[in-house]
């Protein structure tokens, strides 16, 4: 039943994408695993958008990458390893954290450099339609990539070639630790569509069925209009920016109003409030969540690292 | 054999390449515009213009080579290669690394470089060490049509990023260029002329300089060996260190400043892995470390001139016999 009911999937994932993030953050705490940046609080922008792509849909996406991956239906195990400097991550132990990759599912690129995905997403486009491929491009960046000269480059250059991209600015109110409004005079990157002529809409980020609904609509209108559209989810960055992060930058008011938006308890109770799921459902989701991920982590620790020669294979083709 | 410029060559190389492989597609600030024949025979899909925008130019091949298409962008004037060194630099060069092989980069990037049409600094910098130093990349920097010719169809056909770089006084300079599959591989470089007493090593621009300048040795009894690298990286190590260890001298030229250029790179290593076969130090000339001027005059005296060639080969083989004598 579970499966075939679309909104407890969507829990199920927002859930193991938490139980990821949380056990990496745990791990680091212990000493025992890289810093990386989580996406804890933003996993109903993930999971509303992913959900809404098709298979042969391709993603590009940046440092908070995690929840997007996951989403796609990427093995946690192999993203642990990956994090872990494992050969058996997704990319051999060579991206870390902050670039995995994953051709298989269509995952392109993960950027580090702020504003990189929104470059190449343009000739990820263009390849597809040259080649005659049915498919579009999600590419995720955030408010901080906005404010880069690349960001109009490329929306412009989408606009102007009708390429197939859905821009998804994650506007999680941060950039690092530069609040985002002492760095832009609107509150809504949404509003910048309009310059390119494509049409762009802000959606609440943290409600996962209007985040699916509105990526569902502007995905279609991507395939009708042959443009490139600009979708807005805001919501808000729960943890620091890079574990650890005491967060004493943060004002405790704003955290905690966004704290009780949280999406993973929103979804809980709307499912709650029809009757759909059970206390006891949801502690079940909870706990085989957590332990898909403790099984992931002993899968990423008890991998080899990689063989020191490979410090120079795959430089070259 | 045709005759024609390398302007022509790299243009018969394109279509060339085009007419082989429908995945190979060209962008760029004018490119559909000077192109027609290109836009003519392959449309406006595969042969297109490009807002003024540097960075989503290089960034969009580089999206597209990693994804299927096999992208030659032209990126005008080196210089102007600042706005895309993001998408060259972290995207091209390193991808296929980070994502542990899954995706390769098979891009060209050209641009125009080089003193000799008074253009001034903005226009005219010689930045092939950048590229160099840079893992994941290839340059090539070829000196005659026929291998502009030759090595733009190697780069098409490379599965990496290659940077062309076209040395603009070179570009309406005729040659012979062989027609059809005429392909010159990268990293091979050319022994242009043989000789015992000296190994002249250049690139681009340098090599007639080189050329011209073994030509005033000759007439005093000394004899050069000139070898044009072609390729900047990788460079042909083995073609040059056999030359060395014959010629027991080597002088590097080239009009790219000298601190940490190209010609570091070739005399360390003919110190490395020739030194026993010595008999005189190593010499670079090379252009000086400040922006290229304007002035015709100034362009002049910036440029390696084969005057200062001929000078240093002479300083170093009369020093040689004068310690032979001695
Ligand atoms: C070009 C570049 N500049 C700066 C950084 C350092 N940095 C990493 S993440 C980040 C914040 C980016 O903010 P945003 O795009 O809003 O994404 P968010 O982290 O909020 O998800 C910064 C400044 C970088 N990685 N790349």
């Amino acid at each position: 039943m579970t499966d075939h009911d679309p909104r407890r999937s969507m829990l199920e994932r927002m859930l193991l994408i938490r139980a990821f993030e949380e056990k990496n953050v745990a791990l680091q705490s212990e000493g025992k695993a890289a810093g990386t940046c989580t996406s804890v609080g933003q996993e109903a922008s993930a999971v509303g958008v992913v959900s809404a792509l098709g298979p042969k849909d391709r993603i590009l996406t940046n440092h908070r990458s995690a929840g997007h991956l996951l989403a796609r239906g990427a093995d946690p195990g192999r993203m642990m390893a990956e994090i872990a400097g494992r050969a058996t991550g997704y990319c051999k132990g060579k991206s870390g954290t902050l670039h995995i990759s994953v051709k298989d599912l269509g995952v392109i690129l993960t950027s580090t450099i702020v504003g990189g995905e929104l470059s190449l997403a343009t000739g990820v486009a263009l390849s597809l339609t040259l080649l005659g491929e049915d498919a579009i491009v999600a590419c995720f960046f955030g408010d901080g990539a906005a404010c880069e000269g690349i960001f109009h480059e490329s929306v412009n250059l989408a606009a102007v070639w009708n390429l197939p991209i859905l821009y998804v600015c994650e506007n999680n109110q941060w950039q690092a630790y530069v609040p985002r409004r002492e760095t832009m005079r609107i509150d809504h990157i949404a509003d910048r569509a309009s310059a390119y002529g494509i049409e762009g809409r802000t959606v609440d980020g943290n409600d996962v069925e209007a985040v699916h609904a509105a990526a569902a609509e502007a995905i279609e209108s991507i395939r009708r209009t042959k443009r490139p559209f600009l979708l807005e989810t805001y919501t808000y960055r729960l943890r620091g920016h890079f574990e650890p992060d005491d967060q004493s930058y943060v004002d405790p008011g704003e955290l905690a109003s966004w704290k009780a938006r949280d999406p993973i308890p929103a979804l809980r109770a709307r499912l709650r409030a029809a009757g759909e799921l059970a206390d006891a459902d949801f502690e079940a989701m909870e706990r085989d969540a957590r332990a898909r991920i403790d099984a992931a982590a002993q899968f990423a620790a008890s991998s080899p690292f990689p063989a020191p020669e490979e410090v120079t294979t795959d430089v070259y083709a | 054999m045709p005759r024609m410029s390398a302007m022509q060559a790299m243009g018969e190389a394109i279509a060339e390449e085009m007419r082989r492989d429908p995945r190979v597609v060209m962008f760029g600030e004018g490119v559909a515009t000077k192109r027609r024949e290109l836009v003519a025979e392959f449309g406006g899909a595969r042969v297109r213009n490009t807002p003024l925008a540097e960075g989503i130019i290089a960034g969009t091949a580089a999206g597209a080579a990693a994804t299927g298409l096999r992208p030659v962008i032209d990126l005008l004037f080196a210089p102007f290669i600042c706005f895309s060194m993001e998408e060259l630099v972290n995207s091209a060069g390193k991808l296929r690394y980070v994502s542990g092989g899954q995706f390769s980069f098979p891009l060209v990037a050209m641009a125009m470089t080089g003193c000799g049409w008074t253009v001034g600094a903005q226009h005219n910098q010689n930045i092939e060490a950048w590229f160099a130093h840079t893992p994941g990349i290839k340059v090539v920097m070829p000196s005659t049509p026929a291998d502009f010719k030759g090595l733009m169809k190697s780069a098409i056909r490379d599965e990496n990023p290659v940077m062309f770089f076209a040395d603009m006084p070179l570009l309406h300079a005729e040659g012979d260029v062989p027609e059809g599959e005429h392909v010159v591989p990268i990293g091979k470089a050319a022994v242009c002329r043989r000789g015992t007493d000296v190994t002249l090593v250049a690139y681009a621009k340098m090599v007639p300089a080189c050329a011209a300048a073994a030509d005033t040795l000759a007439a005093e009894g000394i004899s050069a060996e000139v070898i044009d690298l072609r390729s900047v990286k990788p460079w042909d190590e083995e073609t040059v260190l056999e030359s060395v260890r014959r010629t027991g001298r080597l002088v590097v030229v080239h009009e790219a400043s000298r601190t940490c250029g190209v010609g570091a790179e070739v005399a360390a290593t003919a110190a490395e892995k020739a030194f026993d076969r010595l008999r005189a130090p190593v010499v670079r000339i090379t252009g000086p470390d400040a922006p290229a001027p304007s002035s015709w005059a100034l362009e002049q005296a910036f440029v390696p001139q084969p005057t200062a060639i001929v000078e240093s080969v002479r300083t170093l083989v009369v020093r040689q016999r004068e310690g032979t004598a001695a």
